[in-house]
């Protein structure tokens, strides 16, 4: 049985031991009850500043980590340890640093080959060649490269390279964990025309993991925004960004610098004082009402769950 | 003439020797900055801004050197300065701001003794003078409970409080110019609205020129006097934000604009500049851009273009512009 949507992603949770004593660990909450659905061909983008456990969620959901609880659904089948090898050539990842994903003593060839060689895609050598040289065609490269060995390129064509490797097994869905962050802004943008490229032609969906947030609402349908482990907001690029209901996303959107001096020099910033609470100590109740202009005490003791504010558009927050 | 602008660059060359050869990475670079006001120089990696920043404060990796062109501050040429008259120009006259917190502040000691040992060095406080201005200067910049915070050591304190700390050693023995080298790469967006806010505060408060080295076009949108555009170590383009983001008249400038998703959420499909940065071993001998430029003509591939001011009074460093404007007087000549 087939569901409505590719990617199901349920009360996920992933905690991490820490030391905090000798003999005493205490968990820190990267990932706490996150839930979220991604249709066939979508994209999602996450968002949120460094330590909310973006690319975590990212990471858990392919089983790079073992969830702490919490279930993953690729087409209405859960995703258990034993099914995740099989699931691989379904789900894929490309990831930030285009310099430390490439093993630097493989070719390209071995690179984007080695997925095929994991899951026996194919019957014979001449078949294995053929399939990577598409696949360099595909994402842009010149076959002539084939040979050559990853720090010959530049970073922008390094990313490439990253992305065929995931493309080869001809996945669904894809986790891009801030797949542009490290280029430049001119291949920056060569980077995101591909990612937009091949979702029209293959149809995959992406999981858009970012912190540029006007990248992040060019590429994606619907956005998620965290803080500190939770999914705050939720909904509709447009509607997010447009119509921001969560005090965070209020300030998170505020605070982009806006490439355009007229609309910049008239916009407010609703700059947040103080820092993000550190997720080993983190405040009880809403994770946010440290640094939050709306806070009461209803926020210190009940923690806000995801409602409905209207659209499609979740929120979680007591008083908006 | 110098008491117009505080600092001169003029037709500045900066490069590096590596094994691999001479890397020129700034190649006759000019600007002037005036007293109180903010410079934005932006480019892409390898655009020979950071560089720049660099050679001011003659802080040139060992392999580096300035080739030529001079760098006046108040009339003076600091490239001909000795150690001990640099010493005296850095942190008194201009300090730099770099863009990593983490690595710019010394691990083994306190924020209060780094923040006394430039007070030391360039003023005749004593130690105790020395530790209220430490303290004076924490609040200054915005970092809670300051006599607690100097008895305390870098990892101590988050990444924004360190690039506060760094903000306030720069700013302690109240310099003209403050370079700030991408001082908000590495921080979150929150945090980076924060150092903003805080650097435009303090300029209105304390009136030092700034300049702002950055490759994020939004960070110099709303804040900068001026913008220079940088592209292989040579300047594309310098005018106001204004000149800069409507009215571009470098092809390169309009490749980056063109490049960023669209800031009312206009979901355009974007406009990459085509092929990748130029490598600086192997300069063309032409125009730096003209191997990615869609307008490129035969003599961008011979011939460096000449600096030309448009109409609107910015200047643009490109043969097309030049062709234009010449062909705009002579129909202006005719009729």
């Amino acid at each position: 049985m087939s569901s409505e949507y590719l990617i199901e992603v349920e009360d996920l949770k992933q905690y991490f031991p820490i030391k905090t004593g000798f003999f005493k660990t205490t968990p820190l909450k990267a990932v706490d009850g996150v839930s979220f659905q991604i249709r066939p061909g979508e994209t999602l983008g996450l968002v949120g500043e460094s330590g909310c456990g973006k690319t975590t969620v990212g990471r858990s959901i392919l089983r790079l980590y073992e969830p702490t609880a919490g279930t993953v659904k690729f087409r209405g089948d859960k995703i258990t340890d034993k099914n995740i090898g099989e699931h691989r050539k379904n789900m894929q990842m490309v990831f930030q640093d285009p310099y430390s994903s490439l093993n630097p003593r493989m070719t390209v060839e071995d690179i984007i080959g080695e997925p095929l060689d994991v899951h026996k895609l194919y019957a014979d050598k001449k078949e294995r060649r053929d399939k990577i040289l598409g696949l360099m065609e595909l994402v842009g490269l010149n076959a002539e490269h084939a040979t050559r060995y990853a720090h010959e390129f530049s970073g922008g064509q390094r990313q490439r390279i990253g992305i065929a490797r995931a493309l080869a097994v001809n996945p669904q869905f894809i986790v891009c964990d801030e797949a542009v962050s490290a280029l430049d802004v001119s291949i920056q943008a060569q980077v995101i025309n591909m990612f937009e490229d091949l979702q029209e032609k293959l149809g995959v969906a992406y999981l858009f993991i970012a912190h540029d947030l006007l990248v992040v609402r060019h590429i994606s349908n619907r956005i998620a925004v965290m803080y500190l482990g939770k999914v705050v907001e939720i909904g509709d690029a447009d509607e997010v960004y447009d119509h921001p209901v969560h005090p965070y996303t209020e300030s998170l959107l505020s605070a982009v610098p806006i490439p355009d001096p007229v609309i910049a020099r008239n916009s407010k910033r609703i700059v947040l004082s103080g820092d993000v609470p550190s997720p080993m100590n983190m405040p009880t109740g809403c994770a946010f009402r440290t640094r939050c202009r709306y806070a009461t005490d209803k926020c210190a003791e009940v923690c806000p769950s995801l409602e409905e504010k209207g659209n499609g558009h979740f929120a979680a927050c007591h008083n908006r | 003439m110098s008491e117009e602008y505080i600092l001169q660059v003029k037709d500045l060359h900066t490069s590096f020797f590596t094994d691999s050869g001479e890397v020129k990475a700034v190649n006759g670079v000019t600007f002037n900055l005036a007293p109180g006001k903010i410079l934005g120089i932006v480019g892409e990696s390898g655009s020979g801004k950071s560089v720049t920043a660099y050679s001011i404060m003659q802080i040139l990796a060992s392999t580096g050197r300035i080739i030529s062109g001079e760098v006046l501050y108040k009339g003076q040429d600091i490239t001909r300065f000795d150690k001990k008259q640099m010493k005296g120009f850095r942190g008194k006259c201009c300090s730099i701001i770099f863009q990593d917190p983490m690595t710019s502040l010394n691990p083994v000691f306190t924020i209060g003794n780094q923040l006394m040992e430039a007070i030391l060095l360039h003023t005749d406080k004593d130690k105790k003078q020395a530790k209220e201005r430490a303290v004076e200067m924490l609040e200054l910049v915005g970092v809670n409970e300051p006599q607690k915070r100097i008895r305390q050591y870098p990892h101590e304190l988050s990444g924004g409080m360190r690039q506060r700390v760094m903000i306030a050693m720069a700013l302690a023995c109240e310099p003209d110019i403050l370079i700030a080298d991408e001082p908000t790469t590495a921080l979150d967006v929150t945090i980076q609205a924060q150092i903003l806010e805080l650097m435009q505060e303090l300029q209105k408060k304390l009136g030092m020129a700034i300049i702002m080295v950055t490759h994020d076009l939004g960070v110099i949108a709303d804040m900068c006097d001026e913008i220079i555009v940088m592209y292989g170590g040579r300047v594309c383009e310098r005018g106001t934000a204004e000149d800069i983001f409507y009215r571009p008249a470098h092809e390169y400038t309009k490749g980056l604009l063109r490049s960023i998703p669209k800031a009312d959420g206009r979901k355009e499909r974007l406009v990459p500049i085509a092929g990748t940065p130029i490598n600086l071993l192997n300069m063309p001998k032409g125009c730096a851009f003209c191997a990615r430029c869609d307008e490129a003509m035969k003599i961008c591939l011979t011939d460096v273009p000449p600096q030309v001011q448009m109409p609107d009074g910015h200047y643009a460093s490109c043969w097309l512009a030049y062709k234009r404007l010449a062909e705009a007087e002579k129909k202006g000549a005719q009729a």
